[in-house]
């Protein structure tokens, strides 16, 4: 019986994962460096801006491991994360909604500026505690564990699999989305949370605070990781990517198939929610357009691009898109749209294992005694 | 207003005394004439009085006269003291023509002229007047329109011509309404007997009649108006049930047109399509393409839009499955990803070769309006053709896989896809017509929906949820289940509507299916035996 942390700390032997953080790690150093050390004028320095992006670009790439966590390793084609991401956003967003205070337009002390401009006169009880950090942070990971939780019971226990769960995924997903939009609902309705000012008392304006969020993104990345390693490497992990495989042989072997995949899709949600969760305080804003299906759906093109069940995978194809995305909506917005179709059609047909595909196939045929296979796969 | 009502109540007593045939008389020009200086000339108080005249001398022009002085179209030239028609009153000069003879008497300047001024009293006073004459006319609808306004407006002096006219009058819905003006009249007279005849209507004046009349003081009339008013308010409540579930119906037609052809390609052939949705679009951009080959026949075009659009989108959909969906057979996530990767290319292609904005389709005549059932329900006709349509393509579609070789072989195709083959039967060649079909009845749905809602790019977007959830509800493969299942989401959603608003309504439903595919995961019909486990 293994403790539990060494459990988690299992994944750091492997090389690959070595490698992963390795990079991670060396990138976060660099920008770091590239940004603070580097006079404004120089070609090499890094603006804030930049930071910023790439610190938006490291939630992307977290929260398409969460969902490379259950496409690739269970099996589960969620079309509903942006959802969880979401809702991590959205208690983020609360926190620093409530920090504001009576900087707000109408200076109001407690009541968010939306609240008092649609006359509301006391809090909804579900903004309470807010204020406190460690209330917001706890209800970052809680939110979107319930919904997973209480979805995912209902969902696995009825044995709802496959492309019926895909479907009914979005459907949770558009249903939230309809509802944010309502102003009733409590959350800022159409235009959502925005215009904070700090966040646990550093100013979100100053390059100091982006600079402080874009690594810790980047360590969060790094856990993200090696928990979705740990787990994927475990026992359960080989029962889930049994499940993924042969569902109901693996219920005949005798494995509770609904909880392991209830377990690895909790999980899921929560790490989507922390990515949601440093992505607010970086973009400044969330509004109901996260609830988007199409949001949901570009999430598994990225993994799909990366690579499905490598983890690493999801991360290069997150950061790959999403750079991509700016460039084209600053050069062309119009052929965004149609590069993005394109990639979801060429990527299913042309490239069912990603780029990590391509990558475990060059290295298998350099590993690969037989000069004539080398030959091939490099050609 | 009691010279008015002396008036209307003259003016009617001559009508019935003498019938349509003194229309035609006509008085002397030069009294005509008379009188309507004596109306130029009058003060408020005595133009109701000369008004009562022209109405009296039964002139076949007094209509006109009255008309064009209630609009403010008479007016005196200054000079002469001639009352003229103003028949066009915009700019300068005005055109005018003889109030008497009719003959057009060419433009005369503004400033030659004196308008003869009318205030409100005077128009409704003109009004009452032109309502009791009409009751006359020899076009039913006339007197209907008649009848109608005279409700709450009989009293003593027209009471007893109205009861003459009852026995004259033979359309029943005109007499129903003069009976119910009458009862009106008589409740207002204290006679409780007439709550009888005004129970079954559901007309806003009667209710109103018999409200005044429970707060009166007699409590017997009170308590048979209360019991009238009880009656009415039931007869109001199922006329409101069948309005729901009319829009339910209508509703539901529309997610049943949306999700049809969902269920042949999802449903039967298992390919999960996420461009069906596009693929309605292209129907409505088909119907709106053809208005604009079509200028001027709306209808021609829509008609002509239902094999066009279906034409597109079938040839769309053969597109989509040779290039793309042929190729991750037994791949179902991996196809609904790119086909939605075609559902954003062939989105963004309209955006950019048309228009990002909404395009206008018109509705050809005969299907604007509404057919009026009674006084609370009416039912757009629009909608009316939508269900329709929604049911003949529906049996169209059964008639096609229960009756047709292809249905046939589609059926056989995706049961045993092997066995299938080695009978000889083309399989390829099933799956493009299977998915051409499916397809083409997409296109069918978007020109049944170009005419109810906006035509722009994100059409199918709006659709293609609902859709999947509607097969799923209905249970996959099962074309009955689709439509038992968008008829009872349909209805399900206007039913919450009322007290839930339109957002929740929708939440709710989706919620409601989410739940529900968690109790009975295969749908309301789910398919059994070897077909069930794929």
């Amino acid at each position: 019986m293994a403790s539990s942390q060494t459990w988690l700390l299992r994944p750091l032997q492997e090389r690959s994962t070595q490698l992963f953080l390795g990079v991670l790690f060396g990138a976060l150093i660099v920008v770091t460096f590239l940004h603070l050390f580097m006079p404004q004028d120089s070609a090499l320095h890094v603006s804030a801006y930049t930071v910023t992006l790439l610190g938006k670009y490291l939630c992307y790439a977290l929260l398409a491991v969460a969902v490379d966590l259950v496409w690739g390793y269970l099996g589960i084609l969620s079309l509903g994360h942006g959802a969880f991401f979401a809702l991590g956003g959205y208690a983020m967003g609360m926190y620093l909604m409530r920090q504001i205070g009576d900087r707000g337009v109408y200076g109001d002390p407690v009541l968010p500026d939306f609240m008092v401009f649609l006359n509301w006169d006391t809090l909804p009880w579900y903004w309470q505690g807010f204020d406190m950090a460690w209330f917001a942070f706890i209800m970052v990971l809680l939110a979107p564990g319930l919904l997973a939780l209480v979805f995912g019971f209902l969902a696995f226990r009825s044995r709802v699999t496959g492309v019926y769960l895909s479907i009914i995924t979005q459907a949770l997903t558009f249903a939230l989305m309809l509802a944010f939009f309502r102003n009733e609902m409590g959350f800022g309705g159409n235009n959502g949370l925005t215009d904070f000012r700090d966040i646990l008392g550093f100013n979100l304006r100053s390059d100091a605070t982006r600079l402080g969020l874009f690594i810790a993104t980047g360590i969060a990345l790094a856990l993200g990781y090696i928990i979705c390693r740990a787990i994927v490497t475990s026992k359960l992990g080989r029962v889930s990517i049994a499940c993924r495989d042969a569902e109901a042989r693996t219920r005949f072997l005798g494995y509770r198939v609904e909880r392991v995949q209830l377990f690895v899709f909790v999980v899921s949600a929560m790490l989507a929610g922390v990515a949601g969760a440093l992505y607010v305080p970086q973009v400044g804003i969330i509004n109901p357009s996260e609830f988007s299906p199409l949001f949901s759906i570009e999430i598994v093109v990225w993994v799909a691009l990366g690579g499905r069940a490598t983890l690493y995978g999801a991360v290069i194809g997150a950061i790959l898109v999403n750079y991509a995305k700016t460039v084209f909506t600053g050069v062309m917005p119009d052929a965004w749209l149609f590069a993005l179709g394109a990639l979801f059609v060429l990527v299913t047909v042309f490239l069912p294992k990603g780029i990590a595909g391509l990558l475990q196939k060059r290295r298998k045929a350099k590993d690969d005694d037989d000069p004539a296979t080398a030959q091939e796969a490099t050609a | 207003m009691s010279i008015f009502r002396l008036l209307a109540g003259l003016a009617l007593a001559w009508c019935l005394a003498l019938g349509p045939a003194v229309a035609t008389a006509q008085v002397q020009d030069n009294t005509a004439q008379t009188l309507l200086q004596q109306l130029a000339a009058a003060n408020d108080a005595q133009k109701s009085v000369v008004l009562k005249q022209i109405a009296e001398s039964g002139d076949e022009r007094a209509r006109s006269w009255l008309e064009a002085f209630a609009g403010g179209r008479l007016a005196t030239v200054k000079s002469s003291g001639y009352v003229v028609l103003v028949t066009n009153n915009t700019g300068r000069n005005w055109q005018v023509a003889s109030a008497v003879t009719g003959d057009s008497m060419g433009e005369m300047s503004r400033r030659e002229l004196d308008s003869i001024r009318v205030n409100n009293a005077l128009r409704s006073q003109v009004e009452g007047i032109l309502s009791v004459v009409d009751l006359t006319v020899a076009d039913h609808r006339t007197r209907r329109a008649a009848a109608r306004h005279l409700l709450g407006r009989v009293d003593t002096v027209t009471a007893p011509l109205i009861e003459e006219r009852l026995g004259v009058e033979e359309n029943d819905r005109v007499r129903d309404l003069l009976a119910n003006a009458l009862a009106i009249h008589q409740l207002e007279q204290g006679d409780i007997n007439a709550i009888e005849q005004l129970s079954g209507s559901l007309n806003a004046r009667v209710r109103a009649a018999l409200n005044n009349a429970a707060s009166s003081d007699d409590p017997a009339v009170v308590a048979a108006a209360e019991q009238a008013l009880a009656s009415i308010e039931q007869k109001l409540k199922m006329n409101r049930a069948a309005e729901t579930l009319y829009f339910g119906l209508s509703l539901g037609s529309v997610l049943v047109l949306a999700a049809i052809g969902l269920a042949i390609t999802f449903g039967v052939m298992g390919v999960i399509n996420m461009a069906h949705g596009e693929l309605i679009m292209l129907g409505a951009y088909t119907t709106w393409g053809m208005q604009q080959l079509f200028p001027g026949q709306p209808g021609l075009a829509l008609i002509l839009s239902i094999p066009a659009g279906f034409m597109v989108a079938a040839l769309a959909g053969i597109i989509i499955e040779r290039s793309v969906i042929q190729h991750l057979k037994g791949r179902p996530l991996e196809t609904l990803l790119a086909t939605f990767g075609i559902s954003l290319i062939l989105q963004q292609l309209v955006r950019t070769v048309i228009s990002p904005l909404n395009r206008t389709v018109v509705t050809p005549e005969w299907m604007s309006g509404s057919i009026m059932i009674n006084e609370a329900l009416s039912l757009t006709l629009n909608r009316l053709y939508v269900i329709g349509f929604a049911l003949v393509v529906f049996a169209g579609l059964m008639l096609i896989m229960r009756r047709t070789r292809l249905g046939l072989e589609v059926r056989a195709v995706t049961q045993n896809r092997a066995m299938a083959r080695s009978m000889g039967i083309k399989a390829t060649k099933v799956d493009i017509m299977t998915f051409a079909l499916g397809s083409g009845v997409a296109g069918l749905a978007g020109v049944a929906l170009s005419q109810i809602t906006n035509v722009g790019p994100n059409l199918g977007q709006n659709y293609i949820i609902d859709s999947f959830m509607v097969v799923v509800f209905g249970g996959v493969g099962n074309l009955w289940g689709t439509l038992v299942a968008g008829l009872t989401l349909g209805t399900i959603n206007q039913i919450l509507e009322p007290w839930a608003g339109a957002v929740l309504a929708k939440i709710m439903v989706l919620v409601l299916i989410i739940l529900f595919i968690q109790k009975r995961p295969r749908g309301l019909f789910p398919q059994k035996g070897r077909a069930a486990e794929g």
